[in-house]
């Protein structure tokens, strides 16, 4: 069994960063121009990884899927990014943040990683300013902030409900002036479909041309994956349609482990779901959370009766309902973390307090923030006895100021009007806090290729706080792998040119063209998204909010009938050589038929509940989350053995040093 | 950037549509004052019309007025073609079902069209009276100036041709309205001038202005066809 | 409900396409009409037809992938809505609707309902960013003011997703919209102010390269919108572009 090494530095926490960079080798910029790079996605971290990367003079060749770089999936973040600023002089500071994070984290993740992430997120902000990125102001012309989940502090640097968009039209425009120069190749409409190594290092992608249906080589000194996390194994989650987790599992089965791939985040705040004909789920940002009120029913028949739509929620009296969450966690109330909050929504569900059709749903009401924020408005517009009717006008303003473009696609899509009435929000898969098991450096366990951003494991542990994956993407990309890279490059110097004539791309790429063949010539009976649905199905019931030992094991013998049934009886049509996104869905899902299972083997071997993992066998009288620290403090990485029930488990052991470890508490 | 760029770009193209259209919007104020002395009856009005008419055709400050005229009116109208070609062909397929009354104006979609109508009658407004000032056949009033009055209160009195050009002339007037509707504003927007502040005022005045002067001057023939 | 539907089908960009009719029942009036089609694909890959093709990925109006002339208007009836965010509810039981890709000579068609819109992404490659490389060492992000009418101003501009309703939209197939956001965005920043007139040329000049048509002020692309972007950025981008040229650069 291999050790796995995390390459942490030495130096106590807040050095640690400062000396390895000190430390470790450069790349001469003679030397850069002859060195190529291949970054796969350009989401935030994609994005800002190649641009600076380019600026520093590496030839970059960038991946993405969609027809243009700017439309990753990291453009419908909404609510904002965290940086130890402390603009708001509440005492917030690097240590803080890792502090929190780690402790939201429930004391999963790599402190030195997460002291690194907090190190550089003023970083983040300074370099999104000059790039032009239009954050929220206050009428001084300084930068604003809104306080998120899990946190004490305003630290959340937001632009309205469209923070994500911002950001990564930054790092695009970034990227696009890189591209200008030459300095970056961009491909646009390609997908990585294998990662090609030659003696014993990344040296290149498979990629498929989506307008061709060309199968292309591509080569290069070293392989960024940034291709972001797997929430569609869940079929209905938050994330895109195209989001897949295809570039990194196909790493994973060339020798990359694959790091706690049970620890999944569902976020509290979504639009429930109306009917089987669901594509996909939509988001409400958590910072709606800041100001909205979550409750249920107190009594069963008023559900009932909400459910029958008998009774309308407006007319429920204060005393007849539970803000379950002010109830059960007095000191952070609304604003606990996604994982507590999901979980609490979902035991008032299954207690029969739904509000929906479905009863799987909960209220959020800004009927209190309308009313507070009017009497405030009211008073700057100097009026002294406001009415009930100007109060709630004013209060209407501020809150369609802050979170408008939210009411609006929530009217949309529920055709509800949320000033009106309470929204109606379900907890819904939202982000994977695991992925590709990277060292400091952000390398694979494959030498030459490394994993950034949600692709990654590293910075979140078991759940993330909210505006942290904006952050750490954007860390990942400008600050941290630009350095580290260079120091495995440094070995490249007078390697020349990667050739993509070599046996390995060759065996590679046959191999690419032999599944997709595959997978045209089957001509079964089924769609592809049938199969995706049924594994989704399987995902949210067994492998989702809450987890218990004999569901977890019928899972994966399910999973396994099914991905068996896939490569027997799925119907792809159309042609290898053409525009083709059922074939493109299909190797998709073919990959989460295999990660699912894997999915599920860690869940059950993580005989603990921590973070977004929760075992029912494993909480306390209250209910709340029950750690083993004793046993469990550590990451799982596996590694691929040819089937994902039996991979074999590699720990990485999780010290702390800088952080007490407690019993996360949020009461 | 070379200067050919000046006239070459799509945004160069569209300053000097603007300027073009707005220093023509000017002539007509001023075509209009010289032609509402029509409405002036009698030898008195002759008198003073056909007087106007030879300053308008000797003086050296009108005649530069008039020739920068000439140019805008040739340029405007050659812009204005080469524009619309451009616009053709940025679209070679068209749309099966399109319903662009959602989401504009007719007039805002017809520029061209109703500038092809002004142009046809501009030629023909043009042969009939400024020719005729030029190079006859025209008579001579009692202060020996060119008796263009008369060859213009005959053009909409004379018979049946009399009434098709007055009928004519109003509905190049309707054009002009139409074309000026969208074209005013249009000008300060493609001049970077119609600002979220000024929006609002430079859209009215437009309306008034298109609606106003291309009444004015269409009262003229339907007024002298009616009385003489 | 039942509807009629006819959709542009051309197999690749060399070949010629056409309007097929497709009738599809079971429509919920909650699906999103991406779902609507989803269904429909589902039936016609299990008949062994092949399934139409159409951009789409986040399916909540915020990538700009989708880009589906709907009932002759980009992104269907509903106003300020991406096609994503349209729901069957906008549409009546037994009606018939036309979906038909953007049409533009700087867009060509894909395949069905795909297009290419790479032409965008070369125009704000021309110039529209800042030119600052990343450093641990910007100035810090509060060291310049920004006054709040502008940074919103900028950033109700930047909300632009470029789907390219604005070209789809104009009569003329016009991509002012879309520039205009982007050179309103960095011309309103103090941040971006430096390299105003450069970048209102070049990107212009790039526009004009891709083969969009001219900018006849119809404000078809402001009606279609679904961020709302206003008209008010061309009227900026007039300015600015006059600018540059009165300030030559070299």
């Amino acid at each position: 069994m291999t050790k796995l090494d995390a390459q942490v530095p030495e130096g106590s926490i807040d050095q640690k960063w400062t000396n390895h960079k000190n430390n470790i080798r450069l790349v001469n910029p003679a030397n850069k121009r002859s060195i190529d790079v291949i970054v796969v996605g350009t989401g935030l971290a994609g994005a800002s990884a190649a641009a600076s990367l380019a600026e520093m003079g590496y030839n970059v060749k960038s991946y993405c899927f969609q027809d243009s770089p700017r439309r990753a999936h990291s453009i419908a973040a909404q609510g904002g990014i965290n940086a130890a600023k402390n603009y708001q002089n509440d005492g917030d500071s690097n240590y803080r943040l890792f502090h929190d994070t780690v402790k939201g984290g429930d004391y999963r993740s790599r402190e030195s990683n997460v002291y690194r992430l907090a190190e550089v997120s003023s970083s983040i902000i300074d370099q999104c300013v000059a790039q032009g990125v239009p954050f929220a102001r206050e009428y001084g012309g300084l930068l604003d902030n809104r306080s998120f989940g899990g946190v004490q502090v305003s630290r959340t640097f937001y632009a309205k409900g469209q923070t994500g968009q911002q950001l990564l039209l930054g790092a695009y425009s970034a990227m696009s002036r890189q591209i200008s120069k030459g300095k970056i190749t961009m491909y646009n409409r390609h997908e990585m479909l294998d990662l090609v190594i030659v003696d014993g290092k990344a040296r290149g992608i498979i990629a498929r041309n989506l307008i061709t249906g060309k199968i292309e080589k591509h080569s290069a000194h070293a392989v960024v994956i940034c291709s972001g996390g797997y929430g569609n194994v869940f079929y209905l989650s938050t994330n895109a349609m195209g989001s897949n987790a295809t570039a990194a599992w196909k790493t994973h089965k060339k020798g990359a482990y694959f790091a706690n791939p049970c620890y999944t985040q569902i976020h509290p705040t979504c639009i429930p779901v109306s009917g089987d004909h669901q594509s996909k789920l939509t988001l409400m940002s958590e910072s709606l959370r800041n100001d909205g009120r979550i409750w249920v029913p107190k009594k069963k028949e008023d559900a009932e009766a909400v459910r029958n739509k008998t009774l309308k929620p407006v007319d429920i009296k204060a005393e007849d309902r539970d803000y379950y969450l002010e109830r059960r966690y007095p000191s952070f109330g609304n604003l606990v973390p996604r994982d507590v909050a999901s979980r609490a929504a979902k035991e008032r569900c299954d207690a029969g307090y739904g509000v929906n059709k479905t009863g799987e749903a909960v209220f959020l009401d800004f009927a209190s923030a309308i009313e507070r924020y009017g009497k405030t408005e009211a008073h700057i517009h100097g009026l002294e006895n406001p009415s009930k009717e100007e109060i709630i006008k004013y209060g209407k303003q501020v809150v369609e100021s802050k979170y408008g473009n939210l009411f609006e696609m929530y009217q949309k899509i529920t055709d509800d009007n949320p000033y009106e009435t309470p929204m109606m929000i379900y907890p819904a898969v939202h982000y994977t806090m695991g992925g590709v098991w990277v060292d400091y450096n952000l390398m694979t366990t494959v030498p030459g290729c490394f994993a950034m951003g949600e692709a990654n494991f590293s910075d979140h542990g078991a759940n993330r706080l909210g505006a942290s994956a904006l952050m750490q993407g954007l860390a990942d990309g400008y600050f941290v792998l630009p350095y580290t890279i260079g120091d495995y490059l440094s070995e490249d110097i007078r390697t020349g040119p990667i050739s993509t004539e070599s046996p390995e791309f060759d065996a590679a790429e046959k191999e690419v063209k032999a599944t997709l063949e595959k997978l045209l010539s089957i001509q079964g009976t089924k769609t592809v998204d049938h199969f995706h649905r049924k594994l989704g199905l399987i995902m949210w019931n067994k492998c989702g909010m809450s987890r218990n030992a004999v569901d977890l094991r019928s899972a994966m013998a399910e999973i396994r009938a099914i991905r068996e049934d896939f490569w027997k009886d799925v119907r792809v049509p159309g042609q290898l050589n053409e525009y083709n996104s059922e074939l493109e869905k299909a190797g998709r899902v073919a990959d989460f038929l295999e990660l699912g299972e894997l999915m599920c083997k860690d869940a059950l071997d993580r005989e603990e509940s921590c973070g977004g993992h929760f075992r029912e066998e494993y909480q306390t009288e209250e209910g709340e989350a029950l750690r083993d620290d004793e046993n469990f403090m550590y990451v799982s990485a596996y590694e691929y053995t040819g089937d994902p029930g039996t991979e074999i488990l590699h720990k990485e052991n999780l010290e702390y040093e800088a952080i007490e470890v407690k019993t996360r508490s949020y009461k | 950037m070379s200067n050919s760029a000046l006239i070459q770009s799509s945004l160069a193209k569209k300053y000097w549509m603007a300027a073009t259209g707005l220093f023509l919007c000017l002539f007509l104020v001023g075509h209009l004052a010289g032609n509402l002395q029509l409405l002036i009856s009698g030898e008195e009005g002759l008198l003073q019309f056909n007087e106007y008419a030879k300053f308008m055709t000797s003086n050296p400050v009108v005649m530069i007025l008039s020739y920068l005229t000439y140019i805008s009116i040739l340029f405007h109208a050659i812009d204005g073609f080469v524009l619309t070609v451009q616009n053709r062909k940025a679209r070679p397929k068209n749309y099966a079902y399109s319903k662009p009354s959602e989401n504009s104006l007719w007039t805002s979609r017809n520029m061209a069209l109703l500038g092809t109508i002004i142009l046809v009658f501009i030629i023909l407004h043009m042969r009939q009276f400024w020719y005729v000032m030029h190079w006859g056949p025209i008579g001579v009033d009692s202060a020996g100036n060119k008796d263009l009055y008369t060859v213009t209160i005959t053009a909409f009195t004379d018979g049946t041709f009399g009434l098709l050009y007055t009928i004519g002339y109003v509905v190049a007037m309707v054009a002009i309205a139409l074309h000026l509707s969208h074209g005013f504003q249009s000008a300060f927007q493609s001049l970077g001038l119609r600002t979220d502040k000024l929006k609002k005022a430079i859209i009215i005045v437009g309306y008034i202005f298109a609606m106003l002067i291309p009444l004015l001057f269409a009262i003229i023939p339907v007024y002298i066809h009616l009385t003489h | 409900m039942k509807l009629k539907l006819k959709i542009w089908r051309q197999k690749n960009a060399a070949a010629e396409g056409k309007m097929v009719d497709y009738d599809i029942s079971d429509v919920s009036s909650d699906m999103s009409f991406l779902e609507m089609l989803d269904v429909l694909n589902e039936t016609l890959i299990k008949k062994g037809e092949e399934p139409v093709e159409f951009d789409h990925d986040c399916r909540e109006g915020i990538c700009g992938s989708c880009s589906l002339y709907i009932n002759g208007e980009p992104h269907g009836p509903q106003k300020l809505t991406t096609a994503c965010q349209l729901h069957m509810r906008s549409f009546k039981d037994g009606e018939t609707i036309y979906i038909e890709p953007w049409r533009a000579k700087a867009f060509p068609v894909i395949k069905d309902l795909v297009v290419d819109r790479t032409a965008f992404d070369r125009i704000i490659q021309a110039g529209g960013y800042i030119s600052v490389n990343t450093s641990g060492n910007t100035i810090d992000a509060n060291a310049t003011p920004v006054p709040k009418d502008d940074a919103d101003s900028a950033f109700d501009a930047a909300t632009c997703i470029g789907c390219g309703a604005c070209v789809a939209a104009c009569r003329n197939a016009s991509a002012m919209l879309f520039v205009s956001a982007k050179v309103s965005q960095l011309a309103l920043l103090p941040q971006g102010e430096v390299e105003a007139n450069v970048r209102a040329l070049n990107m212009v000049e790039q526009m004009d390269k891709e083969g969009f048509g001219n900018c006849t002020v119809t404000g078809a692309c402001e009606a279609e919108c679904p961020k709302g972007i206003s008209l008010g950025n061309i009227t900026r981008l007039n300015r600015e572009y006059m600018k540059a040229k009165l300030n030559p650069v070299d």
